[in-house]
Formats: structure tokens, sequence, C-alpha cells
């Protein structure tokens, strides 16, 4: 029972990885840089959503759809304005200034809200604990699984049924060709990040409801660690970052439960690194080959 | 050939200057092609042909000079504009998507147009290409280097251009197939398909083309009439290995 029970916890975690890399892969894939801000969304995300429920008195719903736009406005207005005119520069550049704007988020973040850790309000997400035999789940837990597996399930029809989406792959293998296509690269990119920012402020509203203690820097962990579930899942993939997520999810919860509660980060990355060693473009990472 | 280049060039490349940051790669170059035209652009590696499609395209700007598509001055149109305008580059390379299925290829090719004429294109391009009906859900990067260069092509194509650009069609592809592939731009020509083409292969470009641009290190040095050029002295020496 304990081990299903660490199972679950452990795809619930890895849900909320998921959907974080899910944001980082994307806007890697497209836009080719490394979105070290990302994390740092979620925690904007989790902030407007506490708010919404703590002072403006806004149902968790309507909470957790102003939070989404206000994310996908705060994502569109970061890469308009601190990378597209980096679009040529050297990618190093590019990654400092994605750190600068981690820092920038957080220090925002402070002074705004303060420092004090705020406790995120109980909302429909994590009010009722199911019971099932000896097993008792947190709503939150189910919930969780359940809104990474929609997503993963909207965000693969849409890359392969709409013509957005197909523009986006298009853009994500060869950004020359695509632009030969008649596909506008800059919006693609934007719509790239608005996709990636709306889901980090789900991701950010799914983490508070099982871990409630909200700070500036709240998003930086998690965003490390589903940063390295995309590249465990082979960045770019969105298959990818799903498979990475849950499995880095379910590898911290057993590393801590059966081996040992301090190395649970440890064992993680340790997993990253042999995953590397094996198979250096990650699991799904597709290696990339050219036919004469 | 004067009979057929009637009125107004199609396309008017005026005294272009292209810069790679300080390197001064094309430095004023004037050409035209007129509808229903073959027009190739030849040279040595590097000689700038390539940079040449990639500014008409808009993939780079010119920092001096004009390109001028029907009569409009194409200055600042960015490359995916210059689609909905008549023009298709088939790059160098080939730059299909290679995890895009056939299909899925030809569909992105007609990116600019209405949904509800796609179909027909494809019905068009199939029947140019029966080879890609039949591999038509095949994932592109398992095709061969011909097939991949024939849906490349193809795919260039369903935009419906008024002019089309091939840079290179026939790189690293086996000689039957480099015939096929210039077969194919006969019977596209023959089908009212205006062409720009550049080529390392001069002697089966002069062969195809009504006229024809040598380029030399950023510079038109000779042009004319395709048949002229073939038995040109200089460009046999040069270009032609005889």
């Amino acid at each position: 029972m304990i081990f299903l029970d660490n199972l679950i916890n452990g795809l619930s975690l890895g849900s909320i990885y998921a959907i974080i890399a899910l944001g980082y892969t994307m806007v890697y894939g497209i836009a080719k840089m490394l979105n070290f801000a990302h994390g740092d969304v979620i925690m904007v995300g989790a902030y407007i959503a506490f708010c919404g429920l703590q002072y403006w008195g806004l149902p968790p719903v309507m909470a957790i759809l102003v939070a989404m736009a206000v994310c996908t406005v705060l994502g569109v207005t970061i890469e308009g304005l601190a990378y597209r005119p980096l679009r040529q520069a050297a990618s190093l550049a590019v990654l400092i200034t994605a750190i600068g704007m981690s820092y920038l988020l957080q220090n925002l973040a402070l002074m705004i809200w303060g420092a004090n850790p705020k406790s995120f309000p109980r909302t429909f997400i994590n009010s009722s604990i199911l019971r099932v035999g000896e097993l008792s789940i947190s709503s939150a837990t189910i919930i969780t699984i359940l809104a990474n597996i929609v997503i993963m399930v909207a965000l693969t029809l849409f890359t392969s049924k709409t013509k957005m989406g197909k523009a986006m792959r298009c853009v994500s293998e060869d950004r020359g060709a695509a632009e030969l296509m008649g596909i506008n690269v800059n919006r693609t990119i934007s719509l790239t990040f608005a996709i990636g920012s709306a889901l980090a402020a789900i991701a950010g509203v799914l983490l508070c409801s099982s871990y409630p203690i909200l700070q500036p820097t709240t998003g930086s962990m998690p965003g490390i660690k589903a940063f390295t579930a995309a590249v465990f899942g082979g960045i770019g993939s969105i298959p990818g970052a799903m498979l990475g997520g849950v499995l880095l999810g379910v590898i911290e919860i057993f590393g801590k439960a059966y081996i040992s509660t301090e190395l649970g980060d440890a064992i993680v990355f340790a997993v990253l690194i042999v995953v590397l060693l094996v198979k250096p473009a990650g699991l799904l990472g597709k290696p990339v080959r050219e036919k004469v | 050939m004067s009979d057929i280049r009637s009125g107004a060039p199609l396309l008017k490349v005026n005294d272009i200057h292209v810069y790679y940051g300080a390197i001064h790669a094309i430095k004023g170059i004037s050409l035209e092609v007129y509808d229903n035209e073959i027009v190739t652009l030849i040279g040595a590696n590097g000689a700038g042909k390539s940079t040449t499609l990639n500014t008409i395209a808009g993939l780079l700007h010119p920092r001096q000079g004009t390109v001028e598509l029907n009569g409009a001055n194409m200055n600042g149109v960015s490359a995916s504009k210059m689609v909905s305008r008549g023009l298709s580059l088939c790059p160098e390379g080939r730059r299909i998507f290679q995890q895009m299925t056939v299909r899925e290829n030809l569909e992105m090719g007609a990116y600019s147009r209405p949904v509800t004429e796609i179909d027909a294109s494809l019905e068009d391009v199939f029947q140019r290409f029966p080879r890609l009906k039949e591999r038509e859900k095949q994932i592109a990067g398992t095709l061969s280097g011909g097939e991949q260069q024939m849906l490349a092509m193809a795919r260039a194509l369903m935009s419906h251009p008024r002019l089309l650009m091939l840079d290179e069609p026939s790189m690293g592809l086996a000689p039957i197939l480099v015939e096929q592939i210039f077969d194919i731009i006969s019977e596209l020509h023959e089908g009212g398909v205006t062409i720009l083409l550049v080529e390392q292969n001069a002697q089966m470009a002069l062969q195809v083309a009504d006229r024809a641009y040598v380029m030399e290190t950023g510079l038109i040095t000779m042009q004319g009439p395709a048949e002229e050029l073939l038995h040109n002295d200089a460009v046999q020496k040069a270009y032609l290995g005889s």
C-alpha cells in the first residue's frame, strides 16, 4: 500500500514537472533557447491566483483563468522585449538574459508581495481526500494527474492537426525553410511563449495546491527540475517532456521513500547523468541525421 | 529569345549589394527574369549565387539596390510575405521538414493559401510527381535523396508561385537522378512556370535555360542567351571543363 501511495504521489509530482517541462521544451524546440525565467513565470502565476482567491474574492476557476491570462501576457512580453532583440545574437547572450530575467521576476515579486511566505488558500483542487480501500488520495493529486493528461492530449492534437501547430513544428525543425513557406516566425515564437506561460500558470496553481507555501523563490527548484525533466526526456520533444517529468517525479518520491530523504534530489540528478551518458539526446530525443 | 521577353520583367534586380557583416558578398549585380523564361545563374562555389537567391527571397536584405517583383519594390518585405507575392524558393540542400510526412510537407508549402485550394494543388503536384503520391504518408526524412529533392520542388510549387527559384537542385544526386530533375525542370517550364535556376552543373543548366548569367566573386561577368554561353570559349574553359 505504501508502494502504491508513493507511486501516486510520484505521478502527481511528476505531472507538475511535466507541465512545466512542456514550457521549457516547446520554447527550446522552437526558439532554440533555454528560457530560465520559465520557473519564475510559474511563481507569478501562483501569486496572481493567490491574489485572486485571497484578495479579489474570485471563484477558483476565475482565479486560475486570470493567472493564465496574466502569465500569457507576461511570457509574450518577456519574449518581445528581452529575447527577440537577441534573435541573431550568440546563444550565450540569450542564456544570460534569461537568467537575468529570472532574477528580475523574483525581485519584482519580492517588492510586490514581500519576503514572507504566503499560505496558498484551499480550493476545490485540494479540498477533499478520496479513500479507495486503504489508500487515501488527495483530490489535488487526482486533478494534477488528470490535468497533465488533458494538456498532453490537447497539445499533441494541436501540433499534429492544426495549421498553427504544424507551423510550430516547421519552425522548430528549420526556421529558414519555415519562413520560405510563408510562416511568420516571430509570431510563431510568440505563440509558443504564450502557450508555455499559460501552462506555467496552471503548473503554479497545481504546485501550490499540493505544496501550499508561496514565496518569490517558489518557482526556482521546480523550474530547474522540470528543465532536467525536459533534458531527460529529450529536449525539444513534447512526449519527451511528459515522460521525463513523470519519471523524474516518481524517481524523486521513490528515492526519498526508500533510499534517503536527504538524497532525494541527488538521486534525481544522478539518474539524469546516467541517462545522458547512455543516451545523450535524452530518452525520446532524435539524433540529427541527413540524407544525401 | 527576344520573342518571349515582352513587356516589363517579372523580376528585376537593380544593382544590389549584400554584406555578411563586414564581408561584401554581392558587389552590385543586376538581373531580370521575364514571364515564362528559365534563367540560370551559374558560377563557381562562393561566387554569390545562393546569396543572390536568398536576397531575392527576402531572407537577406540588400544594403543598397532594389529587388522588384512585378514592378513593385520588395525591399523590406520579409521572406514569409514574399510567398504570397508569388515568389517561391526551393533552397539549397532541399531543407524539407524531415520529421513530417510527405503530405504535411506539401501542405506547409501551401501555408499562405486558403485551405480550400490545397486539395486541387495536391492533385496537380501528385500528377507531376507520382512517386510522392505513393509515399504520401511516409516521413520525409526516410525518402531517398532524389525523392527528397522532388519533394522540395513539389513543396515550392504548392504556393502557386509566379516565379520559382531553384537553388542547386542537382546537388549531391547520382547522374541518373540529375537527368530526372532537369527533365522535370523542362516540363515545369513547358507548363508555363517561370524559373530562376542556380546551378553548379553549368552544362545541364545551360541546356534547359533560355538565358544565363555568369557570376564570379559577387559580380556578373557574362550574360546572354544560354545557347550562346554554352558555346562560349571562356565559359567552356571555366565551367564546362573542356
